[in-house]
């Protein structure tokens, strides 16, 4: 096997002009590929990152229509004592959950006693509010993250357009279930960066406030914001936990309860999914390339030596050692470009992050790009690159091996 | 035993809807450690028998007897192996692969065809080198020899798996008169030494003398066997 790679090797660089143009062809392909995904791969992981663990949660759970009514907020379709006890017990068990954050959100009026505008609002006890989205204490841009009963966090927006400061005094309002109406003072601790998404411009306060303001008697909840020890377990566990609450049915036989993961909470997955759909199509392009030159260069390869083909073959050498000849050039040719690709690839990678690239997000402004390569990329490329090479070159070098060696010999 | 034993052969190729006949029922044998020329005008079928007893084509109609085998009835890998082990082959264009030295286009047969083991295969190698006279030019490749020392090692190449049988379709079309003459004398230097049959065919009348038996073919028939001395008969 080593002779042939030697043979192989020495004829790649027989033709150095042609070898080098079409290693640096699947060279550019691969660079451009690899940029892409880790570009495309990174925003899409610091958005999804920032999502699930500055407002989402990686999962959530409500009762059973909420999520279809969830622009509403609807408070008759929160959970009662009795659900939510049960829900709570359920989740404590779960080994994989590293966090759970009850909540409940409404939609209220906030004064700063000259004007006044509409507010969603999320009540949540601080200390688990902030273990299950932990970038959430993060986005205080002024302020403090402290969240007492009587405090504030309210949106960027908000502030901005009411002209409302951190430990200014405001009022909200909000209407309970049986339509009585009733108001609250708070102080603002701080003001919270807007991010996209849902939720992503609602105000913050303690779980006690909610209760006193919508004048709720029993421990009602909106919904249950989880997060995993392990977020590529994510599937299999809401798949495990999917199961663990279909068994919870009211008096009339149905579900109670109903378990969303973050795609089905966030339009944000369907943009991820249009980035992985572009990214299928960058690889299927680059895969054309390598299949195109690689082709292009053994079939040329096979014409250009039909008289040594012939000798070969005359002298004894099977079909089949002629066959791995050439298939074993045109897989140096795949792994010269893979490996210089790659290379080229990282620096290109290293380059952009030490740029510092910013761009905005929706309604965040100033994200830094912080690009970085997955091996299991770069090994899934190159063996990619490698593979196409190889079958690329089968059909030339099948071509070759089946040549008759007196009309190869007979060539001119 | 006869090393070759041809009864009968003929080749037909088919030019559109015109069937040529190439060959027209040769029969001859040649016997072992011979030195043999096939000798006609160009077009006269000396390059067709060649390639049938070589194995790298197949005779239409006949029997031909190579080595003791019937060849008419070899696939394509058979063939292969056949070539490898009993037959070498020496090309007007010395057909040398550029991209081995000479040493390594020498080695090639016994590497790539018949996996011999390494220090065996030196041995072979050099020995041939020497043979040769190319040891000083072991490490050069194709295009930094002449024709005649491209000749020489296609030559060794020829005769390193230790062949029955060399043939050679006009060895010395490529060649000057002097370098023509130096490679049939190798030819048959290596025929004493190694007790290799060579067959070569020529159409140069000068070097046709050199040739122990000599078949003259015309139009595909066998025409006349002359022996002056050698092996064969037919």
């Amino acid at each position: 096997m080593g002779n042939l790679f030697k043979i192989a090797t020495r004829n790649l660089l027989r033709y150095k002009r042609r070898t080098l143009l079409t290693a640096s062809l699947i060279a550019t392909g691969v660079v451009f590929v690899l940029v892409f995904i880790s570009v495309s791969g990174s925003f899409k992981n610091m958005m999804i990152g920032e999502i699930t663990d500055s407002m989402i949660g990686h999962m959530q759970v409500h009762r059973k229509g909420y999520v279809a009514s969830i622009e509403t907020l609807p408070l008759n379709l929160n959970l009662k004592a009795g659900a939510v006890a049960r829900l709570e017990s359920t989740l404590e068990k779960q080994a994989e959950i590293e966090a759970y954050s009850p909540r409940i959100k409404f939609g209220g009026m906030f004064s700063n006693f000259t004007e006044t505008s509409s507010i969603r609002l999320t009540a949540v006890t601080p200390e688990k509010e902030y273990r299950t989205t932990p970038l959430l204490p993060l986005r205080v841009m002024e302020g403090s993250n402290e969240l007492n009963p009587g405090k504030i966090l309210i949106p960027e927006l908000l502030a901005r357009g009411m002209k409302v400061k951190v430990g200014d005094t405001v009022v909200i309002v909000a209407t309970n279930q049986d339509g009585s109406v009733n108001g609250k003072q708070f102080i603002v601790s701080g003001i919270l960066k807007s991010v996209t998404g849902p939720g992503g411009r609602d105000g913050y306060i303690h779980m006690e406030d909610a209760r006193e303001i919508l004048r709720m008697e029993g421990n009602e909840i909106s919904e249950f914001a989880i997060r995993l020890k392990d977020f590529g377990k994510l599937h299999g566990f809401s798949e495990k936990l999917e199961g663990l609450l279909s068994t919870e049915r009211n008096p009339q036989g149905k579900p109670i309860f109903e378990l969303h993961t973050w795609e089905k909470l966030s339009p944000f997955f369907n943009i991820a999914r249009m980035i992985d759909v572009m990214t299928f199509f960058i690889k299927l392009m680059l895969i054309a390339i390598v299949l195109t030159s690689i082709m292009n260069v053994m079939i040329m390869a096979v014409y250009e030596r039909i008289r040594e083909i012939g000798t070969i073959a005359a002298i004894g050498t099977l079909p089949g050692k002629i066959l791995n000849m050439f298939v074993i050039e045109g897989f140096c040719l795949g792994v010269v470009g893979a490996i210089t690709g790659t290379v080229a690839g990282i620096i290109i990678i290293f380059i952009l992050n030490l740029s510092k690239i910013t761009f905005n997000f929706g309604q965040q402004v100033g994200l830094i790009l912080r690009t970085n390569v997955n091996p299991a990329d770069i090994l899934f490329l190159s063996a990619t690159v490698i593979v196409v090479s190889v079958i690329a070159s089968l059909q030339p070098a099948l071509k070759a091996s089946r040549m008759e060696p007196i009309k190869a010999l007979r060539h001119v | 035993m006869s090393l070759i034993v041809a009864t009968n052969i003929t080749k037909d190729y088919q030019t559109g809807d015109v069937t040529v006949r190439a060959l027209k029922g040769l029969s001859f044998e040649i016997e072992p450690a011979s030195f043999v020329s096939f000798v006609g005008p160009s077009g006269s079928g000396k390059t067709t028998l060649l390639n049938l007893i070589g194995c790298l084509d197949k005779p239409t109609d006949g029997k031909l007897m190579v080595a003791a085998t019937e060849v008419l009835h070899l696939d394509r890998k058979q063939s292969a192996s056949f070539r490898g082990s009993n037959i070498g082959f020496i090309f007007q264009d010395f057909n040398l692969i550029p991209v081995l030295t000479v040493y390594e286009n020498i080695e090639y047969p016994l590497l790539m065809v018949q996996n011999m083991p390494t220090a065996e295969r030196n041995q072979r190698v050099n020995a041939l080198l020497t043979a040769v006279g190319m040891t000083d030019q072991k490490d050069k490749f194709p295009d930094q020899i002449s024709g005649g020392q491209k000749q020489r090692v296609a030559v060794a190449r020829a005769l390193v798996t230790n062949p029955k049988l060399v043939l050679a379709d006009e060895p010395t079309a490529n060649l000057d008169h002097k370098t023509a003459y130096m490679v049939i004398e190798l030819m048959r230097k290596m025929r004493d030494e190694f007790g290799t049959t060579f067959i070569f065919s020529t159409h140069d009348q000068k070097i046709v003398g050199e040739a122990e038996i000599i078949f003259t073919i015309e139009d595909g028939e066998l025409k006349g066997k002359e022996n002056k001395g050698g092996g064969g008969n037919g």
